[in-house]
């Protein structure tokens, strides 16, 4: 008898929480379903029947893309895939012609953002594979849907260093959830359809297809369904019903409990079920800087946003809490600081679809390996009957503790003392007048930031950013996929002028298609986070951070003249008084894009701020000013 | 840290190998040995991983490796309950002085001289990491030429089969 014992990360789990030890038979829990036993077929889209068909590669590679369902698709052909540009003019597909490789992989993430559906780019071989590779370790960062279609050399000329060949299957191995490299036409429908596959499910991804300039222009059999083979990937779905019962068990008994609710909850369209929890356990609510919207920031429940720029409510719930109950999160070190110092006191659940995020930063008590849909209203039945069982527990004093708290350090700013306008009121009052219907991309750094807490966020897939990568240049091409996504809703990228001047080229594109984003530049004429810790942690020694696009300098570029180049309305806001109506003025333009340069002051900061390399308890509201611990009743 | 031996039964697709030996080059992973080949299923390649890791980190490895969409299974073998060998090809300085001593030493551990010449002599031996030390060190002071070493295969003890199971719940 072999004594090997089988390893499945759900198992595992279950055993590290010392349940009884599962019979050996069994490779996962024998409750546990997996997603093709869940919805009907594996393959999106309608799964219309095709009959064997004879065509070329490059129509199968459209036809594919249609029968699974795909409207847009974001790309700029080359020589390698120009054999699948052609069928694609005759195609109902919308096909978007970005002016650069890295805008088409943005702007299929902003697509599958707002949609939820899996975004499409493609591009050629070579260099136009290699410039969507920033885009595709963004959307591994943070797990968003995305198959990237590349063209490839032939076949017979792979690794003979052809032109514009670069192994793009190998230098995106490590960014990419999987990859395909085609080289035989038969292969296309089923490794499309599997591709899809993999990107929407479990915990999605970036899958990368890599199809070979012969495999495209020679002739082939389609036929659709095709059947999708693989024996590898058996995401699990549904909690496991002991951890769920523990995990109520818990509940009912902490004093402080904090619902932790991260990106997952938004990827899982599970923000009522998470509501419903939420109200029924009364327990705090934090939402990551990927989970904002995920909870209505008005609802009373909401203690903020917790992490290195996170409010010293929700940073201050995480530290003091005796039990985190964690939803699609992961522990990213932004929210955590000094891991060995984070949350010491909090027995942790763990909820999450990928059983590799469990216990890799701090170790589950609770692990629960599923998705976050199914999980939540499992666990509030749970928690109903642990409730009836054992009473609702007595949250008061945390309350008072947490509410003491949110009312001593609501977020806030203080006013520049250079006469320039406040970047944070600029962003607030762009929430504030588009309010929460409207979607809002960001940049990274300050304004992301500022973006992520002065705009009141009351619903899932308003906010996008770019939160695990912190890629500069995210926001023109991820804006202008939303707009592409949801065409009834007013996108904003809130952007900084570093990071516009990354993609900017996309207003072209914009422009071009009538995609009518809005742009708003918070220009403080810097790398203005960098500038920050040049500020706080480098005594002031401004090294290569001064941008000159703003208040006094030489204003290379001009952006509203760049804008206007690009042919968008284009206005420079740098007074206070004048910038409601700037915003009006924006809101009012929807038959092309606007740009806005709202010159502000580089001398705001975003705040509070836990200094990298500290605990989360040395939180600070303002430069080395700590909030007082002591009066915690 | 301690010694683990995975057997990892992964698709038989190209560049599996390759996303195997990044994924632990990239997470920061110790590989002792790897060793691939087929399967008695055709499609289905199994390899032997052996992973120098602590107890938590050696978690974080198989769940990691199961990410991989090509691997099917994994099972960790202990060396109680296992079977575990590596093989060697070891070429010593044999002359017509020293020949019978180093055949012999070779005799001793069951291994066999697999080729001659007029002074040197290719021993093939199969055996556990200890084992094989130990031969090389008897061998040592004849003057070793060159070392070829495998890596660690590992079965399971018993009748059961990893890959029957495996495909059949696939």
């Amino acid at each position: 008898m072999s004594k090997g014992s089988p390893i499945s990360p759900s198992l595992m789990a279950a055993k590290s929480a010392g349940a009884p030890k599962a019979p050996e038979k069994v490779d996962r829990p024998a409750d546990a379903v997996v997603d093709n036993a869940a919805t009907p077929s594996p393959v999106l889209g309608p799964n219309n029947v095709v009959p064997p068909t004879v065509m070329t590669g490059s129509e199968a590679i459209v036809r594919s893309l249609e029968e699974l369902g795909v409207d847009d698709i974001f790309g700029l052909p080359g020589g390698a895939i120009l054999p699948t540009y052609d069928p694609l003019m005759a195609s109902k597909m919308n096909h978007i012609l970005v002016r650069h490789e890295q805008g088409a992989g943005h702007a299929a993430q902003g697509y599958a953002m707002v949609t939820g559906r899996v975004g499409v780019c493609i591009a050629t071989s070579g260099p136009g594979a290699t410039n969507l590779v920033t885009a595709i370790m963004d959307a591994h960062m943070d797990s968003v849907p995305l198959v990237a279609i590349t063209g490839q050399v032939s076949a017979s000329v792979i690794g003979t260093d052809a032109f514009q060949e670069a192994d793009i299957v190998g230098i995106t191995m490590p960014i990419t959830k999987h990859s395909f490299l085609v080289t035989d036409p038969n292969d296309i429908p089923h490794v499309m359809a599997e591709a899809f596959h993999l990107a929407s499910t479990g915990r999605p991804g970036p899958v990368l297809v890599d199809i070979a300039k012969n495999a495209q222009q020679g002739t082939m059999t389609f036929s659709w369904p095709p059947k999708i083979d693989l024996p590898g990937y058996r995401p699990v779905v549904r909690g496991h019903n002991k951890q769920v019962r523990e995990a109520a068990r818990l509940i009912a008994a902490a004093s402080k409990p904090v619902l932790y609710v991260g990106g997952g909850v938004v990827k899982a369209h599970a923000s009522a079920e998470l509501r419903e929890l939420a109200e029924l356990t009364g327990a705090p609510v934090v939402t990551t800087l990927m989970a904002r919207g995920a909870f209505p920031d008005s609802h009373p429940q909401h203690v903020g946003m917790p992490g290195m720029h996170g409010t010293v409510s929700a940073v201050t719930a995480l530290q003091q809490s005796d039990l985190l109950i964690t939803l699609g999160a992961r522990f990213d070190d932004r929210v955590t600081g000094v891991l060995s110092t984070f949350a010491p006191h909090a027995k942790i659940i763990h909820a999450d679809i990928d059983p590799a995020e469990i216990s890799k930063n701090r170790v589950a008590d609770v692990p629960i390996v599923g998705s976050v849909k199914e999980i939540i209203p499992e666990l509030s039945e749970a928690v109903r009957t642990a409730f009836e069982l054992s009473g609702t527990p007595d949250l008061d004093g945390w309350w008072a503790f947490l509410n003491n708290l949110r009312d001593t350090y609501p977020l806030g700013w203080t006013e520049p003392e250079d006469g320039l306008s406040a970047p944070q009121r600029v962003i607030e009052r762009i929430g504030a007048l588009t309010g929460p219907e409207g979607i809002y991309v960001a940049g990274v750094g300050q304004h992301q930031m500022w973006a992520a807490q002065f705009i009141k966020y009351e619903r899932p897939h308003a906010w996008l950013n770019s939160g695990g990568a912190g890629t500069m240049g995210y926001a023109v091409p991820a804006a202008m996929g939303a707009k592409v996504g949801e065409p009834d809703r007013v996108v904003w990228a809130i952007d900084g002028d570093g990071c516009f001047q990354m993609t900017n080229q996309e207003l072209a594109t914009c422009a071009i298609n009538k995609i009518p984003i809005k742009v708003a530049i918070i220009n403080n004429s810097s790398l203005g986070m960098v500038r920050q810790w040049q500020t706080l942690f480098y005594d002031g020694r401004y090294s290569n951070t001064d941008l000159n696009t703003g208040h006094d300098t030489v204003r290379i570029p001009d952006f509203v003249k760049l804008a206007d180049a690009y042919g968008c309305a284009a206005f420079r806001c740098e007074r206070d008084e004048d910038i409601d109506a700037t915003i009006q003025k924006a809101l009012e333009i929807n038959d092309r894009p606007v740009v806005i340069d709202f010159v502000v002051s580089p001398n705001s900061m975003v705040w509070p701020m836990v200094p990298s390399g500290v605990s989360n308890d040395q939180i600070q509201v303002a430069r080395n000013m700590t909030p007082e611990w002591e009066e915690e009743d | 840290m301690s010694r683990h031996t995975l057997s990892v039964l992964v698709e038989d697709k190209p560049g599996v190998l390759t996303r195997v030996a990044s994924l632990f080059a990239r997470r920061a992973f110790n590989i002792n040995s790897l060793a691939v080949g087929p399967t008695e299923v055709s499609g289905i390649s199994r390899m032997t991983v052996v992973v120098d890791a602590d107890g938590d980190l050696i978690e974080q490895v198989t769940k990691q490796l199961n990410k991989l969409i090509n691997v099917i299974k994994i099972v960790e073998l202990t060396s109680e309950s296992s079977v575990q060998r590596d093989h060697i090809l070891v070429k010593v300085r044999a002359d017509a002085a020293t020949r019978l001593q180093v055949t012999q030493a070779a005799d001793l551990f069951r291994a066999s001289v697999v080729d001659v010449s007029t002074d040197s002599v290719v021993i093939e031996a199969t055996g556990t990491p200890e084992k094989l030390a130990a031969l090389l060190s008897v061998l040592e002071p004849f003057g070793i030429r060159e070392i070829v070493q495998s890596g660690t295969l590992a079965v399971g003890r018993g009748s059961r089969s990893m890959s029957d199971r495996a495909l059949r719940s696939a």
